[in-house]
């Protein structure tokens, strides 16, 4: 709260709808009848954009960014130990501190820990599949996990998602709130996959595939990967779009 | 050639919250307890001023079938019309302790039914100081969304400031402004205020790129 700077009065940049996925991505089915048909009214940003909650580390428990044990009841996790690290930055390149990050995934053989998730491989006893952190004063952040496994969906007969771990990130303002998926370097199931296919440009899709990190790895313990995150960046100038006094 | 200007980043991509968004958001609707801290849907407890009110409805898809893996998040300003952030500088306006202006919920897996427990909010100034009536900001994600959704609440009891709200003179088609404003019932006593949100078809509800 107290990293809060006259820079968070501005308004944000327009988003750039290229980047995303569009509403309507027939081949990821599910987005058919779950698509607006109506265009988005465009909006300026007034005070209901600008801002949005905040965290304090008092609501964060100590074990949160370590799935590897904040679920473990009688032993480990099984799968490919990993720590996934990166920076929470906007477009600008400034990093965004004191923001929340959380993160779910399946667990190694590609099985969630969810009331819905019926898939035949195993729940992982000692894996909860979960966590969540604050970045540090210089937008980073870092949680160890186990690598999950691709896992069957009901979309086309034989479809199968890569492996990947679910992000949802807040910044500063409500207008940044965000949802996304990061994937894992090499993964041959990336570029058959609807959702990451969903997304127009191909340079933007590379950007939600983590790099192996070698210079990150703890040697005879776990590899690292790395998943760096851009949210919207602020409007430079100071004349016209600045929210004062209003 | 030109001087370059400063480097940029784009912003990473958008991608569906998927059917199992609980687990990281809800983990207690997923089924499981696993965190000290949890969010919820309490917006706003009983010591905050203002007037206490639920907030409720469904999420309905081009079928006219409720989504019930929907995920929702409100957040709004408390009773004086004042965020709980550092940004909001509105004069007079006095910040509650009590009161946080966020929260999340998943709807029911049976029904499709979502609520908020929290205080009505105030007026907000909008731009060139134009009062924007009361509401609450709604971002939606869920299987099938690739990007979450925004929109407005607004409420049927406050029809003078919704009348000369600068955001919902925008909507070109004024029977579109209609899906954006919450019915208010009364339940033992309390103000219950039911908004329907449909993703698609017919009564599409006007969503915002803000």
């Amino acid at each position: 709260m107290e990293t809060v700077t006259d820079d968070d009065h501005r308004e944000f940049l327009q988003r750039d709808r290229g980047v995303h996925p569009p509403a309507f991505t027939p081949d990821y089915k599910t987005s058919v009848l779950r698509s607006p048909r109506r265009a988005l009214l465009s909006l300026q940003n007034s005070l209901s954009e600008v801002t949005g909650p905040t965290f304090g580390h008092s609501e964060i428990g100590e074990l949160d960014n370590d799935l590897i044990r904040n679920y473990a009841h009688d032993g480990q996790p099984i799968g490919e130990r990993c720590i996934v690290h990166g920076r929470v930055r906007d477009e600008n390149g400034r990093g965004i501190p004191q923001t929340l990050v959380e993160f779910w995934q399946a667990n190694a053989g590609g099985r969630y820990r969810h009331r819905n998730d019926h898939y035949l491989a195993p729940i992982d006893p000692n894996f909860g599949g979960c966590g969540r952190t604050l970045t540090d004063a210089q937008g980073n952040y870092v949680f160890r996990t186990i690598k999950p496994g691709p896992y069957p969906w009901r979309n086309f007969l034989n479809s199968w998602r890569p492996a990947h771990i679910h992000f949802s990130v807040f910044g500063s303002g409500f207008a940044q709130r965000l949802i996304t998926q990061m994937y894992f370097e090499g993964d041959p199931l990336i570029w058959r996959d609807p959702m990451v296919l969903g997304i127009p440009d191909r340079a933007a899709a590379e950007r939600l595939i983590a790099p192996l990190d070698m210079n990150a790895a703890i040697p005879l313990d776990m590899l690292a990967y790395r998943f760096d995150i851009t949210l919207r960046g602020r409007q430079s100038t100071v004349f016209e779009n600045k929210l004062q006094g209003n | 050639m030109v001087q370059p200007l400063p480097e940029t980043f784009r912003e990473t991509p958008s991608q569906t919250a998927g059917p199992y968004v609980h687990i990281g958001l809800i983990p207690q609707q997923a089924g499981f307890d696993i965190f000290e801290t949890n969010f919820s849907n309490v917006v706003a407890g009983p010591d905050a001023t203002g007037e206490p009110i639920r907030v409720e409805g469904r999420v309905f898809d081009g079928a006219g079938e409720p989504v019930r893996d929907v995920l929702i998040e409100v957040w709004q300003a408390n009773a004086a019309g004042r965020y709980a952030h550092p940004a909001d500088r509105q004069p007079g306006k006095e910040a509650d302790p009590h009161f946080r202006g966020w929260g999340r919920t998943g709807s029911d897996f049976e029904t499709g039914l979502w609520f908020f427990d929290t205080v009505k909010p105030g007026i907000v100034s909008g731009r060139h100081g134009r009062p924007m009536a009361p509401h609450l900001n709604l971002w939606i994600v869920a299987r099938g969304i690739n990007t979450g959704l925004q929109t407005r609440l607004y409420f049927s009891d406050e029809e003078a400031a919704n009348a000369a709200d600068p955001v919902l003179n925008l909507i070109e088609q004024k029977s579109r402004r209609q899906t954006l404003i919450a019915r208010r019932e009364t339940r033992d006593g309390r103000g219950v205020y039911v908004l329907d949100i449909h993703l698609q078809g017919e009564a599409e509800t006007v969503f915002f790129d803000v």
